[in-house]
């Protein structure tokens, strides 16, 4: 278990920053408690403060996971985000939506094709008329 | 065949018996010997004949020859005075006279040292050395005594029994005390004094590339640095940096194992870096730093400018002057579209950057 170097920080928080926006700030810098992101056997994980240093005095060897995944950096360190780091991304995320077509068929679509559905309520609806197209 | 050659074998070994090698050696004129380094001179004209071409015939006659000069080498050897070397069932030595050629020297000669901070002084000042004698009159002892050393004169100076304090001194003060501690200071300094003029006699090539001569490339300049701060009793450990220098220290390994954060430093440290890194990556600044890029543009340019202008020279003289005045147009306007592309090019590649 390691700390991130800064081009796996650097990484992580681009993929991050796709899903929420600036607001990796927050997850880096809570008014809760701190908390930090930790590599182990080339998974990220987001971990607090207390939990860290009881993690710690466990072997290599014999720990498994800690925290939360947030996501795993392949072979050739490139990162990957896992489910696991939705609970966290949700409160932030820039937008919600199904996917409309699969990626493969996104892929060959035209482009004014609808790849994505934003399913909301009608309160939603009313709320952002004003945003909407 | 075989029988034929049976034949010749047995002849020649017949002949052999009743003849035994002679010792005796005719030559016109006498050899000229040098013990010393077991040489004999043979000024004896070859026979010319004889050493054309390269044959079974020549390789017999060299043999000849060498072997009769040899034989009367060994012969004079045997004429030395000779003893036996350890006792009587050693082995006999022959002593051999002084060399008469002086052989060339195997390595350069020692190049001369250079004089010391003292010697500079005297040279300059045109003090010239004075004879000593060796020996000092002793009054107390009424004889004559060494200067310096084992019983000199003045009385064995770790037996003085007597310290006086002098006038202005603090009567508390241990005078012996003093005065051992004065003789330790004049050793070590005349030992520092000693050991700079070695290091001065022996340096020039070692810190050559350290010193300043004002036209440094920047490898040399970075190399002078990095010495410099590493030259310190703690080896640069307690050097605070220079404002440009980067923050992280060499690794004693030379970069071979990777080095990472501590697990559980500093956590609010750890955050602020965090912080900057995403305030960096957000403010949407570009990659590229315009002044830098064209400075450099710009120097390149020079650089190629002043190349182009030796080259020319030296090949074609008069001519080439004239036509230097075009370049310079060229590289005026090339100036400008060098920066204009290279700052196109990255705002183009950031907005072709793939979706996740």
């Amino acid at each position: 278990m390691r700390p991130l170097t800064e081009a796996e920080t650097r990484a992580v928080f681009e993929k991050l920053g796709r899903y929420i926006g600036e607001n990796i700030q927050l997850l880096v810098d809570r008014p809760d408690g701190t908390y930090c992101f930790r590599l182990h056997r080339d998974r990220v994980y987001y971990v607090s403060e207390k939990l860290l240093k009881g993690a710690a005095s466990i072997p290599r060897d014999s720990l498994v996971a800690l925290g939360t995944c947030f996501g795993k950096f392949t072979k050739t360190q490139k990162f990957r985000l896992s489910v696991t780091a939705l609970d966290f991304l949700a409160p932030y995320a820039k937008g919600f939506g199904v996917a409309a077509k699969s990626t493969q068929d996104c892929r060959k679509v035209d482009p004014m094709a609808i790849v994505v559905f934003h399913q909301a309520d009608v309160g939603e609806y009313v709320r952002s008329e004003d945003t909407l197209t | 065949m075989a029988a034929v050659r049976v034949e010749e074998v047995l002849a020649a070994a017949a002949q052999e018996q009743q003849q035994p090698r002679s010792v005796q050696v005719e030559k016109e004129l006498e050899l000229e010997f040098d013990l010393g380094n077991l040489l004999a001179l043979d000024p004896n004209p070859p026979p010319a004949a004889a050493l054309r071409g390269a044959g079974p015939r020549r390789e017999s006659q060299l043999r000849a020859l060498a072997r009769d000069n040899v034989q009367l080498l060994a012969a004079r050897l045997w004429e030395l005075p000779a003893e036996r070397a350890d006792g009587a069932a050693g082995p006999l030595v022959a002593r051999l006279p002084e060399p008469i050629f002086r052989l060339p020297r195997e390595k350069p000669p020692p190049r001369p040292r250079p004089p010391t901070r003292w010697e500079q002084f005297a040279r300059l000042k045109g003090i010239r050395r004075r004879k000593r004698t060796s020996l000092v009159w002793d009054e107390q002892a009424k004889e004559w005594r060494r200067r310096w050393g084992y019983r000199r004169a003045g009385g064995d100076p770790a037996r003085a029994w007597l310290a006086e304090v002098p006038a202005g001194a603090d009567p508390e003060e241990d005078q012996f005390a003093k005065l051992r501690r004065a003789k330790r200071e004049r050793v070590a300094r005349n030992e520092l004094n000693r050991l700079r003029n070695l290091a001065r006699a022996h340096r020039s090539a070692a810190a050559a590339p350290l010193h300043p001569t004002g036209h440094q490339s920047r490898q040399e300049l970075g190399l002078a640095a990095r010495v410099a701060r590493v030259s310190t009793a703690s080896l640069g450990r307690f050097q605070p940096r220079l404002p440009k220098e980067p923050a992280e220290p060499p690794s004693r390994d030379g970069g071979k194992k990777r080095r990472f954060q501590p697990l559980l430093g500093d956590l609010a440290a750890e955050r602020g870096r965090q912080l900057e890194l995403l305030r960096g990556m957000n403010s949407k600044k570009p990659a590229l730093d315009i002044t830098r890029a064209v400075n450099k543009q710009l120097r390149e340019e020079d650089a190629e400018a002043a190349a182009a202008k030796g080259k020319k020279r030296a090949q074609r003289g008069k001519r080439g002057r004239r036509q230097q005045q075009r370049p310079g147009k060229r590289s005026g306007g090339g100036k400008k579209g060098g920066a204009a592309r290279r700052q196109q090019q990255p705002a183009g590649g950031s907005s072709r950057r793939k979706k996740a």
